[in-house]
């Protein structure tokens, strides 16, 4: 039984069909990319998984247990993180606080509990000071000291996308769905995600399911690749089988359809 | 600029030994205020500050609501109303004690914000401000035209008993009213800094990835309303007992419009700036109503009224002076007074670059 899978997911706004019997598998701990050009179903597909649009048809299964009905923070709650292609951060937190709402589902503190925050043993305080800590080893990690209590609107998107990357982190997922993590980013920005993706999965053991148009990272880094086009998956398979396909060089580079005219 | 050294330091009440220094000036001045104001004969500048307290619980809640979790609400004179009704009449017709029927009253106001609170999972922006602006009239007829709720007519604050202590007078009530505002004031600041303020935050800025991040929004969005609303709710009770009677009039539209207004001026998204902001408008609110006692503009603005303007009269200009502020707060400094605040420290922190 695979860690992560979709079996025949469906899809479809009005008439279009945004995706159409796409089935992928994920093995634990390894890293994985969705590839496809602009409008094939990616995003889509990430945002059946993470529970904003709910399947029409098919089903979504992680570690043994259907998923496909669950409300976002219930997927969440499972272990399931993911970035924005766009960056959803929370503009008005700093980065500080926007790690921090990562460790939503570990903070303990309630209404009354947060209200009484009156001295460093009272119990909200505790429980803000020990995931404090662990929010801190995430901005070493990530390398954001500079941008700790900066507010997220100010800071340029390269580190925004790193923030986010951090408050995904921050929800210790066992599953982690990166949309474009390294769009807008310059190329060293690039060497350094590259290092550090291959760290969530060594070191922190996060299986990762990323999203990308950057073909270099994408063929360096993950071991299996999903192709999707009008919201059919087309290939699957290794890079090496992936970059010598061709459906996939059809869907990228166009048929050859123009010389039989 | 002393270094950190601890994430507590981060989250505490009082961010250094500076605003700590400050809050006990504030306090002695608290202290001491009733004092001064009773030994210069001026009863009436404790009830202004009595008013001035209520409504400060009542913008620290509604910020919860508008500037946290970035709900809008015109509603809150609903909540205020079922406050104000709900400690009366727990107290003369069931004789439960102020102590307890302060809280159940709030309460009550806090489960009509969960209710109210279940709407706004699905409206956003101006239909939710039609939304609960339905909720404050229907409460404002309803209290007017049942005979329980004293109808028209209204209804009288019983004698306020504290367990052996009878409190009668603004002098005594202001020891019940100041240090509730301050309490929930810090309560509220507190919220702001833990899980559910940052939750209410997220929600403001984002939903989407909050929601995605593990955050409930059904749950945190009614909380919102309904922590928002049992702030409100407590003030309407100590209201009944400030102005020792109530009539269903006074919590219409216009004070919704006020409570909000308090929120923005002061600076949406701001504990200090909801204080601020609260006790300017009290100010205004109370100044505007005796306008026509003014040596030469008091005459001249009542001529005014009484022949250009409706038969409501004076209260004509306090809309006037509301709007006005609004508009000018809204134009020039977004950020209300708060803004204001940031902008001043900057410039002496940074002076003279």
């Amino acid at each position: 039984m695979a860690f992560f899978s979709t079996e025949g997911l469906s899809i479809s706004f009005g008439g279009l069909k945004a995706l159409a019997d796409v089935s992928i598998d994920v093995q634990r701990n390894s890293i994985s990319a969705i590839i496809g050009p602009n409008g094939a179903g990616k995003t889509t597909l990430f945002n059946c998984i993470s529970g904003i649009y709910r399947a029409q048809q098919g089903r979504i299964i992680f570690k043994d247990k259907e998923i496909h009905r669950l409300p976002p923070h219930k997927i969440a709650a499972l272990g399931i993180a993911r970035t924005y292609q766009n960056v959803e951060l929370f503009a008005h937190m700093t980065t500080m606080d926007n790690l921090m709402l990562g460790r939503h589902l570990f903070l303990k503190t309630g209404l009354l509990s947060g209200a009484t925050l009156f001295h460093s043993r009272s119990r909200s305080a505790r429980d803000e000071i020990a995931n404090r800590d662990r929010v801190e080893q995430i901005i070493d990690f990530l390398e954001l000291q500079a941008a700790r209590n900066e507010f997220v609107s100010n800071l340029p998107f390269g580190t925004q996308k790193k923030v986010e990357l951090g408050r995904a982190l921050a929800l210790e997922p066992e599953l982690l769905l990166l949309d474009e993590p390294c769009a807008g980013m310059n190329v060293e920005e690039k060497q350094d995600l590259m290092i550090w993706l291959k760290d969530i999965q060594e070191e922190f053991g996060i299986t990762c399911l990323l999203i990308e148009h950057d073909m270099s990272l994408v063929m360096e880094i993950s071991e299996r690749i999903t192709v999707l086009n009008y919201g059919r998956k087309i290939a699957e398979g290794t890079p090496d089988q992936i970059q010598n396909d061709p459906q996939v060089l059809e869907a990228y580079l166009g048929g050859d359809d123009r010389a039989e005219n | 600029m002393d270094m950190k050294r601890s994430h507590y330091e981060d989250i505490r009440l009082f961010s250094s030994r500076v605003v700590f220094a400050w809050f006990l000036v504030f306090a002695g001045v608290l202290v001491s205020y009733p004092f001064a104001a009773s030994w210069l004969g001026k009863n009436y500048y404790i009830y202004m500050a009595n008013y001035m307290a209520i409504n400060v619980i009542v913008a620290v809640g509604l910020n919860l609501l508008v500037g946290y979790a970035g709900q809008i609400s015109l509603g809150h004179a609903g909540f205020f109303g079922i406050g104000a009704y709900g400690t009366v009449l727990l107290m003369t017709k069931l004789q439960v004690p102020f102590v307890l029927a302060l809280p159940l009253a709030g309460l009550a106001a806090a489960g009509f914000g969960f209710l109210l609170g279940l709407p706004a999972l699905r409206l956003e922006g101006p239909y939710l401000a039609v939304a609960t602006l339905g909720f404050g009239l229907t409460v404002t007829q309803i209290i007017g035209r049942w005979d329980l709720f004293g109808g028209r007519q209204g209804l009288h604050a019983p004698p306020l008993a504290l367990g052996p202590v009878t409190l009668a007078g603004d002098f005594n009530l202001y020891w019940l009213i100041v240090p509730t505002a301050v309490v929930m004031t810090m309560a509220a600041r507190n919220i702001t800094k833990t899980k559910v303020g940052r939750a209410f935050v997220a929600i403001r800025d984002s939903d989407v990835a909050a929601h995605t991040m593990g955050v409930n929004l059904t749950y945190y969005k009614t909380l919102a309303f309904a922590v928002s609303a049992f702030y409100t709710g407590v003030a309407g009770g100590l209201y009944a007992f400030a102005l020792g009677f109530i009539e269903p009039q006074t919590f219409n539209l216009m004070l919704s419009i006020l409570f909000l207004s308090m929120v923005v001026v002061g600076g949406l998204g701001s504990i200090f700036g909801s204080v601020v902001g609260a006790m300017l408008l009290s100010l205004l609110n109370l100044k505007l109503a005796s306008v026509h006692t003014l040596p030469f503009l008091g005459p001249v603005l009542l001529q005014l009224s009484e022949s250009w303007f409706t038969v409501s009269g004076l209260p004509n200009f306090q809309y006037i002076v509301y709007g006005l502020i609004m508009f000018l707060i809204i134009v020039f400094e977004p950020l209300g007074i708060f803004g204001f605040w940031i902008r001043t420290k900057i410039y002496w922190k940074s002076y003279p670059f």
